[in-house]
Protein backbone atom coordinates (compact mmCIF):
# COMPACT_ATOMS: atom_id res chain seq x y z
CA UNK A 1 0.00 0.00 0.00
CA UNK A 2 2.12 3.17 0.65
CA UNK A 3 4.39 1.80 3.45
CA UNK A 4 6.43 4.88 3.50
CA UNK A 5 3.62 7.27 4.59
CA UNK A 6 2.81 5.13 7.28
CA UNK A 7 6.49 5.10 8.67
CA UNK A 8 6.54 8.55 8.20
CA UNK A 9 3.58 9.02 10.33
CA UNK A 10 4.62 5.88 13.09
CA UNK A 11 8.02 8.08 13.54
CA UNK A 12 6.20 11.51 13.45
CA UNK A 13 4.10 10.08 16.59
CA UNK A 14 7.16 8.80 18.39
CA UNK A 15 9.19 11.90 18.29
CA UNK A 16 6.10 14.26 19.68
CA UNK A 17 5.65 11.92 22.40
CA UNK A 18 9.42 10.84 23.02
CA UNK A 19 9.77 14.65 23.50
CA UNK A 20 7.10 14.82 26.38
CA UNK A 21 9.10 11.74 28.04
CA UNK A 22 12.01 12.77 27.98
CA UNK A 23 13.71 10.50 25.60
CA UNK A 24 16.28 10.89 23.54
CA UNK A 25 16.95 8.14 21.53
CA UNK A 26 14.70 5.21 20.30
CA UNK A 27 15.67 1.41 20.97
CA UNK A 28 12.46 -0.43 19.64
CA UNK A 29 9.16 0.25 18.28
CA UNK A 30 6.47 -2.28 18.31
CA UNK A 31 3.81 -2.38 15.07
CA UNK A 32 0.70 -4.94 15.04
CA UNK A 33 -0.72 -5.61 11.26
CA UNK A 34 -3.65 -7.72 10.50
CA UNK A 35 -3.66 -9.44 7.87
CA UNK A 36 -6.12 -7.98 5.88
CA UNK A 37 -4.12 -4.23 6.22
CA UNK A 38 -2.90 -4.60 3.12
CA UNK A 39 0.30 -3.70 4.46
CA UNK A 40 3.55 -5.41 3.62
CA UNK A 41 6.28 -5.98 6.51
CA UNK A 42 9.24 -6.29 4.65
CA UNK A 43 8.32 -3.07 2.91
CA UNK A 44 7.75 -1.73 5.96
CA UNK A 45 11.32 -3.07 7.52
CA UNK A 46 12.60 -1.59 3.96
CA UNK A 47 11.27 2.26 5.01
CA UNK A 48 11.96 2.67 8.27
CA UNK A 49 15.50 1.35 7.40
CA UNK A 50 15.67 4.35 4.56
CA UNK A 51 14.01 6.84 6.71
CA UNK A 52 15.61 5.82 10.18
CA UNK A 53 19.29 7.53 9.94
CA UNK A 54 19.17 10.55 12.31
CA UNK A 55 20.93 9.66 15.93
CA UNK A 56 17.16 9.17 17.37
CA UNK A 57 16.50 5.93 15.48
CA UNK A 58 19.83 5.20 14.22
CA UNK A 59 19.82 2.22 16.84
CA UNK A 60 16.49 1.16 16.75
CA UNK A 61 14.53 -2.15 15.99
CA UNK A 62 11.34 -2.05 14.23
CA UNK A 63 8.81 -5.06 15.81
CA UNK A 64 6.75 -6.26 13.34
CA UNK A 65 3.68 -8.52 15.16
CA UNK A 66 1.32 -9.83 11.98
CA UNK A 67 -2.25 -10.86 13.25
CA UNK A 68 -4.07 -13.65 11.46
CA UNK A 69 -7.40 -13.07 10.61
CA UNK A 70 -10.29 -13.71 12.85
CA UNK A 71 -14.26 -14.51 11.87
CA UNK A 72 -16.57 -15.31 14.09
CA UNK A 73 -19.87 -16.84 12.37
CA UNK A 74 -23.33 -14.65 13.12
CA UNK A 75 -25.37 -18.25 13.18
CA UNK A 76 -23.36 -20.64 15.27
CA UNK A 77 -21.48 -17.94 16.63
CA UNK A 78 -18.32 -20.00 16.39
CA UNK A 79 -15.08 -18.32 15.76
CA UNK A 80 -12.18 -19.91 13.35
CA UNK A 81 -9.00 -18.21 11.99
CA UNK A 82 -9.97 -17.65 8.18
CA UNK A 83 -6.96 -19.39 6.13
CA UNK A 84 -8.35 -18.32 2.45
CA UNK A 85 -8.59 -14.74 2.35
CA UNK A 86 -10.90 -15.56 -0.50
CA UNK A 87 -13.58 -17.10 1.35
CA UNK A 88 -16.35 -15.65 3.33
CA UNK A 89 -18.41 -18.47 4.67
CA UNK A 90 -18.48 -20.52 8.11
CA UNK A 91 -16.49 -23.33 8.16
CA UNK A 92 -18.70 -25.34 10.93
CA UNK A 93 -22.24 -23.98 9.74
CA UNK A 94 -21.96 -22.93 6.06
CA UNK A 95 -23.50 -19.64 6.98
CA UNK A 96 -22.21 -17.01 4.80
CA UNK A 97 -23.41 -13.96 7.62
CA UNK A 98 -19.52 -13.89 9.14
CA UNK A 99 -18.13 -10.96 10.88
CA UNK A 100 -14.20 -10.22 10.82
CA UNK A 101 -12.98 -9.78 14.43
CA UNK A 102 -9.27 -9.48 14.00
CA UNK A 103 -7.41 -9.18 11.04
CA UNK A 104 -7.88 -5.25 10.37
CA UNK A 105 -5.28 -3.60 13.18
CA UNK A 106 -2.92 -1.44 12.13
CA UNK A 107 -1.46 0.66 14.76
CA UNK A 108 1.36 1.38 17.23
CA UNK A 109 1.75 -0.97 20.23
CA UNK A 110 4.97 0.74 22.06
CA UNK A 111 8.12 2.28 22.19
CA UNK A 112 11.42 1.36 23.84
CA UNK A 113 13.70 4.32 24.34
CA UNK A 114 15.91 5.49 26.84
CA UNK A 115 15.51 8.73 29.02
CA UNK A 116 17.70 12.00 29.29
CA UNK B 1 15.45 2.74 29.47
CA UNK B 2 11.60 2.92 29.47
CA UNK B 3 8.71 1.49 27.53
CA UNK B 4 6.03 4.04 26.34
CA UNK B 5 2.56 2.27 25.42
CA UNK B 6 0.89 3.99 22.81
CA UNK B 7 -1.53 1.88 20.93
CA UNK B 8 -2.10 4.29 18.40
CA UNK B 9 -4.24 3.69 15.42
CA UNK B 10 -2.13 4.81 12.38
CA UNK B 11 -5.05 5.84 10.44
CA UNK B 12 -6.58 6.84 13.45
CA UNK B 13 -6.76 10.78 12.30
CA UNK B 14 -9.14 9.28 9.09
CA UNK B 15 -10.82 7.32 11.08
CA UNK B 16 -12.02 10.36 13.38
CA UNK B 17 -12.31 13.08 10.03
CA UNK B 18 -14.66 10.18 8.62
CA UNK B 19 -16.85 9.47 11.50
CA UNK B 20 -17.21 13.43 11.46
CA UNK B 21 -18.08 13.49 7.76
CA UNK B 22 -20.90 10.63 8.34
CA UNK B 23 -22.75 12.54 10.95
CA UNK B 24 -22.81 15.87 9.15
CA UNK B 25 -23.96 13.49 6.08
CA UNK B 26 -26.42 11.92 8.40
CA UNK B 27 -27.80 15.07 9.83
CA UNK B 28 -28.51 15.94 6.31
CA UNK B 29 -30.19 13.04 5.21
CA UNK B 30 -27.89 12.59 2.56
CA UNK B 31 -26.70 9.31 1.13
CA UNK B 32 -23.01 9.22 0.28
CA UNK B 33 -21.33 6.71 -2.21
CA UNK B 34 -17.84 6.10 -2.84
CA UNK B 35 -17.55 4.68 -6.07
CA UNK B 36 -14.52 2.89 -6.88
CA UNK B 37 -12.75 0.66 -9.27
CA UNK B 38 -9.52 0.31 -11.63
CA UNK B 39 -8.51 3.02 -14.16
CA UNK B 40 -10.99 2.71 -17.21
CA UNK B 41 -13.71 0.15 -15.82
CA UNK B 42 -16.34 2.91 -16.62
CA UNK B 43 -17.07 4.48 -13.13
CA UNK B 44 -17.66 8.22 -14.81
CA UNK B 45 -19.52 6.85 -17.74
CA UNK B 46 -22.28 4.67 -15.11
CA UNK B 47 -22.21 8.03 -13.16
CA UNK B 48 -23.24 10.18 -16.23
CA UNK B 49 -25.98 7.44 -16.97
CA UNK B 50 -26.79 7.36 -13.57
CA UNK B 51 -27.42 11.06 -13.56
CA UNK B 52 -29.54 10.60 -16.67
CA UNK B 53 -32.19 8.56 -14.83
CA UNK B 54 -32.41 10.12 -11.10
CA UNK B 55 -31.20 13.47 -11.90
CA UNK B 56 -35.06 14.43 -12.48
CA UNK B 57 -35.99 13.39 -9.37
CA UNK B 58 -33.17 13.42 -6.90
CA UNK B 59 -30.97 16.72 -6.12
CA UNK B 60 -27.56 15.00 -6.56
CA UNK B 61 -23.54 16.14 -6.11
CA UNK B 62 -20.41 14.63 -6.92
CA UNK B 63 -17.10 14.90 -5.51
CA UNK B 64 -14.64 13.75 -7.90
CA UNK B 65 -11.11 12.15 -6.83
CA UNK B 66 -8.58 12.45 -10.23
CA UNK B 67 -4.57 12.78 -10.41
CA UNK B 68 -4.15 15.67 -11.97
CA UNK B 69 -6.57 16.61 -14.39
CA UNK B 70 -10.57 17.69 -14.18
CA UNK B 71 -11.28 16.00 -17.05
CA UNK B 72 -14.21 13.92 -15.65
CA UNK B 73 -15.74 16.63 -13.64
CA UNK B 74 -16.06 18.37 -16.93
CA UNK B 75 -17.98 15.29 -17.91
CA UNK B 76 -20.33 15.61 -15.35
CA UNK B 77 -20.88 19.36 -14.92
CA UNK B 78 -22.07 19.38 -18.47
CA UNK B 79 -25.08 16.81 -17.10
CA UNK B 80 -25.82 20.14 -14.91
CA UNK B 81 -25.05 18.41 -11.67
CA UNK B 82 -22.77 20.05 -9.07
CA UNK B 83 -19.47 19.01 -9.40
CA UNK B 84 -16.52 19.57 -6.86
CA UNK B 85 -13.04 18.33 -8.23
CA UNK B 86 -10.33 16.62 -5.63
CA UNK B 87 -6.64 16.72 -7.68
CA UNK B 88 -4.40 14.52 -5.19
CA UNK B 89 -1.52 15.54 -7.10
CA UNK B 90 -0.48 12.00 -7.84
CA UNK B 91 -2.03 10.06 -4.40
CA UNK B 92 -3.44 6.97 -5.26
CA UNK B 93 -6.71 7.35 -3.32
CA UNK B 94 -8.95 9.85 -1.46
CA UNK B 95 -9.40 10.73 2.44
CA UNK B 96 -11.25 12.00 4.82
CA UNK B 97 -9.95 15.03 5.18
CA UNK B 98 -9.54 15.93 1.50
CA UNK B 99 -13.79 14.65 1.17
CA UNK B 100 -14.70 17.02 4.26
CA UNK B 101 -13.21 20.10 2.73
CA UNK B 102 -14.64 19.35 -0.92
CA UNK B 103 -18.09 18.91 0.75
CA UNK B 104 -17.80 22.03 2.46
CA UNK B 105 -17.73 23.58 -1.30
CA UNK B 106 -20.95 21.97 -1.90
CA UNK B 107 -24.30 23.70 -1.29
CA UNK B 108 -25.08 22.46 1.84
CA UNK B 109 -28.36 20.79 2.56
CA UNK B 110 -28.89 20.88 -0.99
CA UNK B 111 -28.68 17.05 -2.07
CA UNK B 112 -30.59 13.67 -1.77
CA UNK B 113 -27.42 11.35 -3.23
CA UNK B 114 -24.00 12.35 -3.12
CA UNK B 115 -21.02 10.34 -4.97
CA UNK B 116 -17.70 10.30 -4.21
CA UNK B 117 -15.59 9.10 -7.50
CA UNK B 118 -12.14 7.41 -6.09
CA UNK B 119 -8.99 7.09 -7.46
CA UNK B 120 -8.88 4.43 -9.99
CA UNK B 121 -6.95 2.24 -7.89
CA UNK B 122 -8.37 -1.32 -6.22
CA UNK B 123 -5.49 -1.11 -3.26
CA UNK B 124 -5.33 2.23 -1.46
CA UNK B 125 -8.85 3.29 -1.97
CA UNK B 126 -10.14 0.77 0.56
CA UNK B 127 -8.44 1.17 3.50
CA UNK B 128 -9.46 4.89 4.11
CA UNK B 129 -13.24 5.10 5.39
CA UNK B 130 -14.48 8.42 3.43
CA UNK B 131 -17.84 8.61 6.34
CA UNK B 132 -19.73 7.36 3.10
CA UNK B 133 -23.01 5.05 3.47
CA UNK B 134 -21.38 2.51 1.33
CA UNK B 135 -19.11 1.45 -1.51
CA UNK B 136 -19.97 0.92 -4.48
CA UNK B 137 -17.34 -1.29 -6.64
CA UNK B 138 -16.92 -1.60 -10.24
CA UNK B 139 -15.46 -4.09 -12.51
CA UNK B 140 -15.88 -4.50 -15.98
CA UNK B 141 -15.63 -7.24 -18.11
CA UNK B 142 -12.40 -6.70 -19.97
CA UNK B 143 -10.64 -6.73 -17.00
CA UNK B 144 -11.37 -10.33 -16.62
CA UNK B 145 -13.24 -12.42 -13.92
CA UNK B 146 -10.13 -12.65 -11.78
CA UNK B 147 -10.56 -9.45 -10.15
CA UNK B 148 -12.48 -10.27 -6.99
CA UNK B 149 -9.60 -13.18 -6.09
CA UNK B 150 -6.81 -11.09 -6.57
CA UNK B 151 -8.01 -7.87 -4.97
CA UNK B 152 -9.99 -9.48 -1.98
CA UNK B 153 -10.35 -6.72 0.30
CA UNK B 154 -12.18 -3.75 -1.75
CA UNK B 155 -14.59 -6.53 -3.33
CA UNK B 156 -15.57 -7.85 0.64
CA UNK B 157 -16.27 -4.30 1.46
CA UNK B 158 -18.41 -3.65 -1.32
CA UNK B 159 -22.00 -3.17 -0.19
CA UNK B 160 -22.61 -3.40 -4.21
CA UNK B 161 -20.89 -4.74 -7.03
CA UNK B 162 -21.66 -3.21 -10.70
CA UNK B 163 -20.20 -5.49 -13.42
CA UNK B 164 -20.04 -3.08 -16.42
CA UNK B 165 -19.13 -3.38 -19.98
CA UNK B 166 -21.68 -6.41 -20.66
CA UNK B 167 -22.24 -5.48 -23.97
CA UNK B 168 -18.21 -6.58 -24.78
CA UNK B 169 -19.17 -10.25 -22.93
CA UNK B 170 -19.43 -12.18 -26.22
CA UNK B 171 -15.85 -10.67 -26.79
CA UNK B 172 -13.88 -11.39 -23.49
CA UNK B 173 -13.29 -14.89 -21.99
CA UNK B 174 -14.61 -13.24 -19.02
CA UNK B 175 -16.60 -16.32 -17.29
CA UNK B 176 -19.64 -15.32 -15.57
CA UNK B 177 -19.85 -18.65 -13.65
CA UNK B 178 -16.98 -18.12 -12.35
CA UNK B 179 -16.77 -14.60 -11.15
CA UNK B 180 -20.26 -15.43 -9.33
CA UNK B 181 -18.85 -18.36 -7.79
CA UNK B 182 -16.16 -16.30 -6.06
CA UNK B 183 -18.75 -13.79 -4.99
CA UNK B 184 -20.68 -16.10 -3.40
CA UNK B 185 -17.65 -16.90 -0.86
CA UNK B 186 -15.94 -13.48 -0.84
CA UNK B 187 -19.38 -11.30 -0.44
CA UNK B 188 -22.33 -12.70 -0.73
CA UNK B 189 -24.84 -10.22 0.39
CA UNK B 190 -23.89 -8.16 -2.71
CA UNK B 191 -26.13 -7.38 -5.16
CA UNK B 192 -24.21 -7.17 -8.37
CA UNK B 193 -25.67 -5.61 -11.27
CA UNK B 194 -24.82 -6.27 -14.62
CA UNK B 195 -24.67 -2.79 -17.18
CA UNK B 196 -23.04 -1.21 -20.01
CA UNK B 197 -22.61 2.03 -19.82
CA UNK B 198 -21.80 2.92 -23.02
CA UNK B 199 -25.73 1.55 -24.52
CA UNK B 200 -27.40 2.03 -21.30
CA UNK B 201 -28.40 -2.03 -20.83
CA UNK B 202 -29.18 -2.78 -17.23
CA UNK B 203 -28.46 1.19 -15.80
CA UNK B 204 -32.78 1.23 -14.76
CA UNK B 205 -32.36 -1.54 -12.46
CA UNK B 206 -29.01 -0.06 -10.61
CA UNK B 207 -30.87 3.19 -10.16
CA UNK B 208 -34.02 1.52 -9.14
CA UNK B 209 -31.94 -0.04 -6.20
CA UNK B 210 -29.59 2.97 -5.90
CA UNK B 211 -33.29 5.00 -5.06
CA UNK B 212 -34.30 2.38 -2.87
CA UNK B 213 -31.04 3.05 -0.62
CA UNK B 214 -31.75 7.25 -0.91
CA UNK B 215 -35.07 6.69 0.39
CA UNK B 216 -34.27 5.04 3.32
CA UNK B 217 -31.70 7.29 4.44
CA UNK B 218 -33.97 9.86 4.24
CA UNK B 219 -35.30 11.18 7.80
Amino acid sequence: MHELSIVEGVMNMVRESALQSNIMKVNKLKLVIGRLSMVLPDSLQFCFQALSQDEFFRDAVLEIEQREILIQCGKCKQQFVLEDVYCYICPGCGANEVEIIQGRELYLDYYEGEEN
Amino acid sequence: MVQVKMESNLLGANELLARKNRNLFAGQGLLVVNLMSSPGSGKTTILERTIDVLGGQLKMGVIEGDLYTDQDAQRIEKKGVKVIQINTEGACHLDAGMVGNAFGQLPSGDMDLMFIENVGNLVCPAEFDLGEDFRAVVISTTEGNDKPLKYPFIFRQARVILLNKIDLLPYTDFSLDKFSDDLARLNPSAPVFMVSGRTGEGIKTWTEWLLGEVKRKKP
